[in-house]
């Protein structure tokens, strides 16, 4: 044990002697997080839109009113006729164009059926879907006035289907309760697992892990010794970014913070463990780098559904995003901070995790018996 | 003279990558398998959305509701449920991502005109997809509503005609390849040069070459150049495969599009060098080099997150990230087809971003180098 804490003593020296690193491990994921969490929101508001009002009259003039008046939408400009709304969607000035033919006033008044023409610039498909969605309802719900103006005139019921939407989780919608937790894995991910990879190697490249190898240690208590700082320092990182979460992001934290806790251990055994079994496939830092932000890191991001949802992509690929950790710590720590999950839903989740370290790090402490035997 | 030594660099360096061959293969073939593995994988076309349905009227209007949702495509009728503790126990477990809660009496309602009341429950934790699945069931409820009164319902006085331009089939691969394109090449120009001076630093090379007649000119020239032209092959691979496999369309100028790739390589190599004299260690340069290239391209670049959507504050940090006005360049090339005059002033920021990269990195070596 004396040993083991001698080891650990020195890990901490190494890292506090490169002032720079310390300042990455602390202060990085405080940026980040603040950073992601402002910029991680895919809620699209004030969309920009230019208006060719070919109509000019005060029925025109309301339903412009109505547009700009509304949250999800900024008119940019007015113009007179669609031939000039070309330059406005090729700057991408505005997105969508919203064209009032002439006659729609009179329209209007005469209770004659008018449709609106609306030109939407494609390339954010996914903005632009939404830009689209809120355009109609708007439109719709001003149809909808219009209609039961005139039946409350006539006293004429409208017949038709009442929808209620209710969403649950997160009824205001807002993007940032679901980023943010999943920013808390995905900077665990990257701190530790890139750091311990890169620690081992370090020594591989100046020798100095033959020297550690003669030592009287024990193969655990050196694999114990170099990968627990880094354990420590991730811990820290959990606290920093809950903290950060629920006091200034103020998202929500439903569940227990002790189970989120726990969990972020074996979380960040099975990152340790990775960062550990890519030090044993690597030479050099720079391969070790290579490696762990190719080959691991950056699918894991993209493929465990921390940005895009699992079940839009290709079957085959689903089927492997149940290789990676971050996908079962995403549903993890997003049922415990938007749902209150307690252990009782979320053991599947934590059971293949810890399996997943397990496996891991018994297959990173194998290689390294081998290699240097 | 100058490019007599600056060759020589460039052969010292050439020789260094291609004897490390898994990274000369990671700089090169890894984009292109990157762009095939995430053109697929990643999209934001919402389909199939599991959906419990409660109907407690079960009469033939109820089930034409339920069929009209079913229809559409985009659900997928995963369980019938009783009670609203199944719904409950559904969308915890992810089961289900939206309810349809049809009330007793609908059938009778419906036909006597008394408007009734449907109710759907959505899973909002991902606010994207629930406001899609929103739209989705407004519109679904609406048509069905006006399809069970064909006949009564007139048609509304005022309506919407959506055209789309640029991206008719609102492909979202068409949005993300070009994003893909920067993120990749951002990461591989910074790092694999961030890495190369340090490297030199802590094996003590370093002092060798400071030792030899070459200028920092020459020395920066030579040293880049190699990695200028692996980034360049990388985004020509990444280009054609995405053009072959996604069908991305070249609709604007060849020539735009190289010198838009150029000035945006040469910054982010520039980046790579600057922080290459910085840090002493390979474990720093690396670390630095994911925070100032991985995270800002990913995140403030608009090659996912809408910029307009973000808080003033923010937006105005945008603007020093090269890739925001690479994006809307490429975007701009070879989705919309604009002339090159429309994107003078990103190409000018991107040069700006190169120059100022490329001068700051000299200054820092120069002085490294006493």
């Amino acid at each position: 044990m004396r040993r083991l804490r001698r080891l650990v003593w020195k890990e901490f020296l190494e890292l506090r002697q490169d002032p720079r690193l310390f300042v990455l491990v602390i202060i990085a994921p405080i940026i980040q997080l603040t950073m992601l969490g402002y910029a991680a929101t895919t809620d699209v508001r004030d969309v920009p839109v230019v208006v060719a009002d070919g109509d000019r009259s005060p029925a025109s003039r309301e339903l412009i009113a109505r547009f700009d008046a509304s949250r999800n939408f900024t008119v940019v400009d007015t113009v007179t006729s669609l031939n000039d709304v070309d330059a406005y969607l090729q700057r991408g000035t505005a997105w969508v164009a919203l064209a009032i033919p002439t006659g729609y006033g009179a329209a209007i008044h005469s209770e004659t059926p008018v449709s609106l023409q609306v030109v939407a610039d494609g390339t954010d498909s996914n903005s632009t879907t939404v830009a689209l969605g809120y355009a109609t309802s708007l439109v719709n719900d001003y149809a909808q006035e219009l209609v039961s103006r005139r039946a409350a005139a006539t006293g004429v019921r409208v017949p038709g289907i009442d929808l209620r939407l209710r969403i649950w989780f997160n009824p205001q919608l807002e993007s940032r309760y679901f980023m943010i937790p999943g920013v808390l894995a995905l900077l665990l991910l990257l701190v530790t697992a890139n750091l311990a990879a890169m620690g081992i190697v370090r020594e591989k490249e100046l020798g100095t892990l033959e020297q550690l190898n003669v030592t009287p240690l024990r193969r655990w208590e050196l694999i114990v010794g170099k990968l627990l700082p880094y354990g420590v320092i991730a811990l820290i990182d959990v606290l920093l970014v809950t903290a950060v979460a629920v006091f200034w992001f103020e998202v929500p934290l439903r569940g227990s913070f002790w189970l989120l806790f726990a969990l972020s251990l074996v979380y960040v055994l099975c990152t340790l463990g990775l960062g550990l079994f890519i030090s044993t496939i690597s030479d050099t830092q720079q391969q070790a780098m290579m490696t762990a932000t190719f080959f691991f890191l950056t699918p894991m991001i993209y493929l465990s559904g921390f940005i895009f949802p699992i079940e839009n992509m290709p079957r085959v690929i689903q089927y492997a995003t149940y290789l990676i950790p971050l996908r079962y710590f995403l549903v993890i720590v997003r049922g415990i901070f938007l749902k209150g999950l307690g252990l009782a839903w979320l053991w599947p989740q934590a059971a293949a995790m810890t399996a997943w370290g397990v496996i891991v790090l018994g297959l990173a402490v194998a290689r390294s018996r081998k290699r240097t035997g | 003279m100058i490019g007599r030594k600056a060759l020589a660099v460039y052969r010292k360096e050439l020789r260094q990558i291609a004897r490390d061959r898994r990274t000369l293969l990671i700089l090169v073939f890894v984009p292109a398998f990157f762009l095939l593995l995430y053109g697929y994988a990643l999209n934001w076309d919402i389909r199939h959305i599991a959906l419990a349905v409660e109907d407690r009227d079960g009469t033939g209007d109820s089930r034409a509701l339920v069929a009209a949702f079913v229809n559409s495509g985009y659900f997928d009728r995963v369980a019938d449920v009783q009670s609203p503790a199944d719904i409950d126990r559904l969308l915890n477990l992810n089961t289900a991502r939206a309810a349809l809660v049809i009330p007793e009496n609908f059938g009778r309602d419906l036909v006597n005109g008394l408007r009734p009341q449907v109710q759907v429950i959505i899973n909002g934790d991902n606010a994207n997809t629930a406001t899609t699945v929103m739209g989705y069931a407004a519109s679904i409820v609406q048509s069905a509503g006006a399809a069970l009164f064909e006949g009564q319902l007139r048609e509304p006085p005022v309506s919407i005609e959506p055209r789309i331009w640029y991206n008719p089939e609102l492909r979202s691969t068409l949005f993300l390849v070009p994003g893909l394109i920067a993120y990749i090449l951002m990461i591989t120009a910074v790092i694999s040069t961030a890495i190369s001076i340090v490297r030199e630093k802590e094996s003590g090379t370093i002092e060798q070459v400071r030792m030899a007649p070459i200028d920092t000119f020459s020395f920066m020239v030579g040293k880049s150049i190699p990695y200028f032209l692996i980034s360049l092959t990388s985004a020509a691979l990444i280009v054609f495969a995405a053009m072959l496999l996604f069908g991305l369309p070249m609709r604007g100028n060849w020539i735009s599009l190289l010198v838009a790739v150029s000035l945006f390589i040469a910054g982010a190599l520039g980046q790579g060098l600057l922080i290459s004299t910085a840090a002493e260690t390979q474990q720093v340069a690396f670390q630095a080099a994911m925070l100032s290239s991985f995270l800002p391209t990913l995140m403030l670049s608009g090659f996912i997150f809408p910029i307009s959507s973000m808080p003033t504050a923010l937006q105005l940090v945008t603007y020093v990230v090269p890739a925001r006005y690479f994006l809307v360049a490429l975007r701009g090339i070879v989705l919309k087809g604009v002339p090159i005059a429309v994107l003078a002033p990103q190409l000018a920021a991107l040069t700006v971003y190169a120059l100022a990269m490329l001068a700051l990195a000299s200054v820092r070596l120069a002085r490294e180098r006493g």
